[in-house]
């Protein structure tokens, strides 16, 4: 697989960072997954290449850990807790059915837009303000039917093209 | 982000916040590494994390290494489910904890840290490295700490990728490593070969911030507090159904009835006390104490109101478990699926006899023959469960 000269010299940059050895894969991949929203075959390979590990591994690490994707995802993923603290609350399934709506997605999938993609995870410590939800790596508190719809519509505004 | 806004509430009594980071770094560095590992073992520190092993002993173990570099982590994975403590101390006492992990560098001869901290916590992130480059500013970290060309000590930050096996230490140390969070077998211990296969001590946050405290105040001061197999006292994240959710600091011993008095949630059918892979309290027991003797915890207090169905919450923390699981093994592997799964059947169909024995010897299997603590206690949760509620289930069709 031919690893295209942008790529090769990212990642290079990358590397240049994190170190060139095997405890700074875990990091490495953490870069190119926030910056292209997923791990592409070829950013596997040229890792792998790169730092001297087995594709197979780098493969490994890369589906073992839930905040690496090997798919294209959205540019904001949103990670609602499912955890019981958080699901117990009154305001929970409202503000899950407002979540849903709003971005007329199910969970595991992407707008059409590549804006959002809308995932269950387990608890992110945030129980005593529950519901919460990360949105890449931003704290929502207290969610309700209302602050949820807030939320997703203010991403968008954020995305749109400054003029739009 | 300012971290301050998700601080949430907090109980009245708070130990760390009359404690000063820097004069029990001060006076640990006029000690003899021995007489410091002898302090915190006569303070009878136990590890927060969960297990409770005893913190000057694992020193003493890693000092004993003759082997280095050595290593000091800590564990700032906080993945438990209900659990949230570490986050009030990342936020507002990060000192003490880098105070306590330069303290424990001193007391085992190691020279560098490493803070693993979890994906979901990123955003503490830049707050932590801002405090930091202020201590190494302030020569309270570096090649000479308080200008002692014989303390270096420094802190690297590393950042989790969301899994919650990788609290588990050893998990832990293989993700530090670029590998899959797999466990490790244990014997060699971390201690012995940890990270790079180096003498490595890993304690929990909360065990690194009690740590200064000790130095500062005396090993009385602490054990004073507690009962005497759990000294001291440690923090609580407390959830669910109460009035009052947030982070409460109590001594071991302390009944969990007070607790739920103080917290509003006085009218709770249940109690999961130890997050997901603790156990399910019923009222009838609200008399037991927190401590390792009694109720063991993490610090994960999640209340159950009068109308909450339990078997809902065996469903939501087995599924926790089935998608945690790292499938190394195949009793956690297997065994939290089909369990799942027939936690699904029971709430729909009932549970019979013949069911129930299979499912308590799969349950058994998964205890003694997981690899770790993960597999080994993810049906804890469960079996308080059935234990106490089975009368929730329908009845089965005969
Ligand atoms: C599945 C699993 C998850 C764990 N998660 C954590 C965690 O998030 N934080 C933590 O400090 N310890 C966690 N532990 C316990 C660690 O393995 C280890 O005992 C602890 O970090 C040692 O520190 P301590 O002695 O200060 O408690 C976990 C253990 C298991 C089996």
């Amino acid at each position: 697989m031919d690893i295209p000269t942008h790529l090769q010299s990212e990642v290079e940059q990358i590397i240049s960072v994190h170190g060139r050895d095997r405890t700074a894969l875990l990091p490495v991949l953490q870069d190119l997954n926030r910056a292209h929203s997923y791990l592409s075959q070829e950013a596997m390979l040229c890792v792998a290449r790169e730092l001297g590990v087995p594709r197979a591994e780098v493969y490994g690490v890369a589906t073992f850990y839930s905040f690496l994707s090997t798919e294209p995802r959205g540019k904001y993923v949103i990670r609602l807790c499912r955890t019981i603290s958080c699901a117990i609350q009154g305001k929970y399934h409202p503000a899950v059915s407002a979540l849903l709506e709003e971005l007329g997605v199910a969970f595991g999938e992407t707008t059409r837009d590549g804006l959002f993609t809308l995932e269950r995870t387990n608890c992110i410590g945030l129980c005593d303000q529950g519901p919460a939800m990360l949105v890449n790596d931003e704290v929502h508190v207290n969610l309700t039917e209302r602050s949820v719809r807030a939320i997703v519509r203010e991403y968008r505004r954020k995305a749109a093209p400054v003029g739009a | 982000m300012d971290v301050q806004s998700v601080r949430g509430f907090v109980g009245t009594k708070l130990s760390f916040a009359d404690a000063s980071p820097d004069v029990g770094l001060r006076k640990s560095e006029a000690m003899d590494p021995e007489a410091l590992i002898h302090l915190v073992s006569a303070s009878g520190l136990r590890g927060r994390g969960g297990a409770g092993f005893p913190t000057g002993m694992k020193w003493k173990f890693a000092r004993a290494e003759v082997r280095s570099p050595k290593y000091i982590i800590c564990n700032a994975d906080e993945g438990e489910p209900g659990t949230f403590k570490d986050r009030l101390i990342l936020t507002d006492f990060a000192d003490l904890v880098f105070a306590g992990m330069a303290i424990a560098g001193r007391a085992v001869g190691a020279e560098k840290g490493i803070l693993y901290l979890r994906g979901e916590y990123e955003w503490l992130h830049a707050h932590l490295e801002g405090v930091l480059a202020r201590r190494r500013n302030d020569g309270l970290l570096g090649a000479a700490v308080l200008g002692n060309r014989n303390f270096a000590f420094d802190i690297e930050i590393r950042i989790g990728a969301g899994a919650y096996i990788c609290g588990e230490e050893t998990a832990l140390i293989e993700s530090l490593e670029g590998k899959r969070g797999e466990a490790r077998n244990r014997v060699p211990f971390p201690v012995q070969s940890g990270y790079l296969g180096l003498p490595t001590v890993v304690n929990n946050v909360e065990t690194f911030a009690w740590v200064p405290c000790v130095v500062e105040k005396g090993a009385e001061w602490f054990s004073a507090m507690g009962t005497r197999k759990s000294p001291g006292a440690r923090l609580f994240s407390v959830s669910g159904a109460c009035d009052k959710a947030g982070i409460y600091e109590y001594p071991f011993g302390t009944p969990l009835r007070r607790l739920l008095k103080e917290v509003g949630g006085e009218d709770a059918k249940a109690v999961q006390v130890g997050g997901a892979s603790g156990v399910c309290v019923p009222a009838a027991q609200f008399d037991r104490t927190l401590a390792f003797e009694d109720l063991a915890t993490g610090g994960s207090i999640i209340v159950f109101g009068p109308q909450q169905d339990m078997f809902a919450v065996a469903e939501n923390f087995q599924h926790f478990f089935a998608e945690e699981s790292c499938g190394q093994c195949a009793p956690c592997r297997f065994g939290n699926v089909r369990l799942h799964e027939a936690i699904l059947r029971m709430r729909e169909e009932g549970l019979d006899a013949d069911t129930e024995a299979s499912l308590r010897s799969l349950a058994a299997t998964m205890q003694a023959a997981s690899k770790c603590g993960l597999g080994q206690s993810a049906p804890n949760a469960f079996l308080s469960i059935l234990d106490n509620f089975a009368g929730e289930l329908p009845r089965p069709r005969t």
